[in-house]
């Protein structure tokens, strides 16, 4: 291709990546701005002093305790998530069984079902077993909900796994528990990696569930938690940009370090599906 | 072996965890979302058997069908849409130094939540400070829009962080497909004399349709659930311009507590993306598997 061409074809690329990045550099310059700047300086300059301050005082406003929420309610249901998606898999996909293929169906009807569908009566079963306005309901939640794109993701790689492995543990003498625990499990640990990382952006970032079965603060994860932040000052742009800045910073650091994980993990729980 | 294999106990243990949640959590509400719908309920006192009350009541709501009209409109621009997505992978494709890197810079939206999202682009659509009218007005745009707040274009104003939101995802989906094209096919193409433009409509355009087809029913299904986004940015206003099917539902029971017409909404919800999903994958079966 000619030199021309190549230009015009970086410009188109140029061009979708400043749409997609500008809005974020923005926000992390005026999360370190004062309100003056912010109105009355260029929108994309450095800032003038830079306001960590801004960060400071949504910190000491209690964002901690939604972050702490997020974090434990967060890893307690990828840990769920995982362990039940990898055993209902394995029994699917490797033991022996008349109803195995029906019981897939079921899962993976669950991937169409819109939560929202749904969401009233889960509201009046957890209010009757005293689950509202309690974390673990969350955790439940995020773990159900979870289970079926999970379990579409190990297929694959379940169905690939050699025969010869679990003959030669059954020959051996080792029973079902041992096999899963002690030989599958570990092996598919590059598949679980890419579970993890799919499992930790959604339930991250999840909104609806939190919103509607939490009430009390002290309870609330990060994106349920902003939005009170937010709420609170209402007009200091540097705190809500700070806000802003705290809760997508974890999954901007795990996307630097797993990149590639987070690509095969959106790209196979996509296609498939 | 298979003695070992199909002790029915051991199957019944590694399954019962998963299959339980599943259940309780997804299906049984499914079941009762319908029956709600037919029941007269504040959410917390008795429940009145109403029949199908609420359901014809939805039928004749003016306020669901523009609701359920914005919905199918997102799908609309979401489809649409697509075909930028398409466009920009191809180019990513084309042996572009740096792809990998621009495709990870793409992506970086998708992986925030949409209520983050909805906040910054609540700055973003700001009248006198956020940067889009800052960019009109240093354009000599004069008059630059109210965006969120003028109920005419409300909905076209949301769909600009939806585009901006799943543009990394529906690239990365592209360009793996694309990037699983033998080379093969294109050199051959290539040496036919076919130019670019050429190769890219007629050769690998009908390579990917598979994965063409699965985000087209990706978009319009994601479209018609679309929820978070909308209820944090403008809450469904001004005045139920930009509601959307799963917005008003959440209303009727959250903030009205109508739970029962609510269960009925939510019951049309999962109806409406059943159907639609099943149109969609009708007309866009494969009639045969793509060969290399």
């Amino acid at each position: 291709m000619n030199r021309l061409g190549y230009i015009i074809l970086y410009l188109c690329l140029g061009v979708v990546a400043v749409f997609q990045i500008l809005p974020i550099i923005w926000l992390f310059l005026f999360s370190l701005k004062g309100n003056r700047e912010i109105f009355a300086g260029s929108p994309f300059a450095l800032p003038k002093e830079w306001k960590w301050e801004n960060y400071l005082k949504v910190w000491e406003g209690g964002i901690g305790t939604y972050f702490f929420n997020s974090v434990w309610i967060t890893v307690v249901a990828i840990v769920f998530t995982s362990l039940f998606a990898s055993m209902a898999t394995f029994a699917i996909t490797r033991m022996q069984w008349k109803f195995n293929k029906f019981v897939l169906g079921l899962f993976m009807v669950g991937l169409m079902i819109p939560i929202h569908s749904s969401i009233i009566p889960l509201f009046s079963m957890f209010l009757n077993v005293g689950l509202i306005d309690n974390p673990w309901s969350i955790v439940i939640t995020y773990t159900g909900y979870n289970l079926p794109i999970t379990m579409m993701i190990l297929l694959g790689f379940y169905y690939t796994l050699p025969r010869e492995i679990e003959e030669a543990a059954v020959i051996d003498g080792c029973s079902i528990h041992r096999m899963f625990f002690r030989i599958i499990l570990p092996m598919t640990t590059p598949v679980l990696s890419t579970i993890v990382i799919i499992n930790m952006i959604y339930n991250w970032n999840e909104f609806v569930f939190v919103n509607t079965f939490i009430s009390s603060d002290k309870y609330k994860t990060l994106t349920v938690g902003i939005q009170n932040f937010i709420g609170q000052y209402m007009t200091d742009w540097g705190a809500i940009g700070a806000t802003l800045v705290i809760s997508l910073l974890p999954i901007l650091i795990a996307f630097i370090f797993f990149s590639n994980k987070v690509v095969e993990g959106i790209s196979s729980s996509a296609v498939k599906g | 072996m298979n003695k070992v294999m199909s002790n029915k106990w051991m199957i019944a243990i590694y399954i019962l965890p998963a299959l339980l949640l599943v259940g309780i959590l997804i299906f049984i509400p499914l079941i009762l979302t319908a029956y709600y719908g037919l029941m007269d309920w504040n959410g917390i006192g008795a429940m009145e058997f109403i029949g199908l009350e609420n359901y014809i009541n939805a039928i004749q709501d003016k306020n669901f069908w523009d609701s359920a009209l914005h919905s199918f409109l997102l799908a609309i621009f979401s489809t649409l849409s697509l075909a930028i997505y398409l466009a920009v992978s191809m180019i990513l494709a084309s042996k572009i130094k740096g792809a990998d890197f621009l495709r990870k810079i793409y992506l970086i939206p998708m992986l925030l939540s949409s209520v983050a999202i909805a906040q910054l682009w609540i700055k973003v659509f700001n009248p006198t400070n956020g940067i889009l009218n800052r960019i009109l007005l240093f354009f000599g745009v004069e008059k630059p829009p109210i965006w969120l707040a003028n109920p005419d274009i409300v909905l076209y104003a949301i769909f600009i962080p939806i585009l901006w939101q799943y543009a990394g995802f529906y690239i990365l989906i592209y360009y793996a497909a694309l990037k699983n094209i033998p080379n093969s096919l294109i050199e051959a193409a290539k040496i036919d004399g076919a130019s670019p433009i050429q190769i890219a409509y007629k050769i690998k355009l009908p390579l990917i349709m598979g994965v063409v087809k699965v985000t087209i029913v990706l978009a319009i299904v994601g479209s018609l659930k679309y929820f978070d986004l909308i209820y944090v940015m403008t809450g469904g206003g001004p005045n139920g311009a930009s509601e959307v099917m799963a917005s008003y539902m959440y209303k009727l029971a959250f903030s009205t507590n109508d739970f029962g017409y609510g269960s009925a909404i939510g019951f049309l919800l999962l109806i409406i993306t059943l159907i639609v999903t099943v149109i969609i994958r009708r007309l866009t079966a494969n009639d045969e598997e793509v060969q290399y």
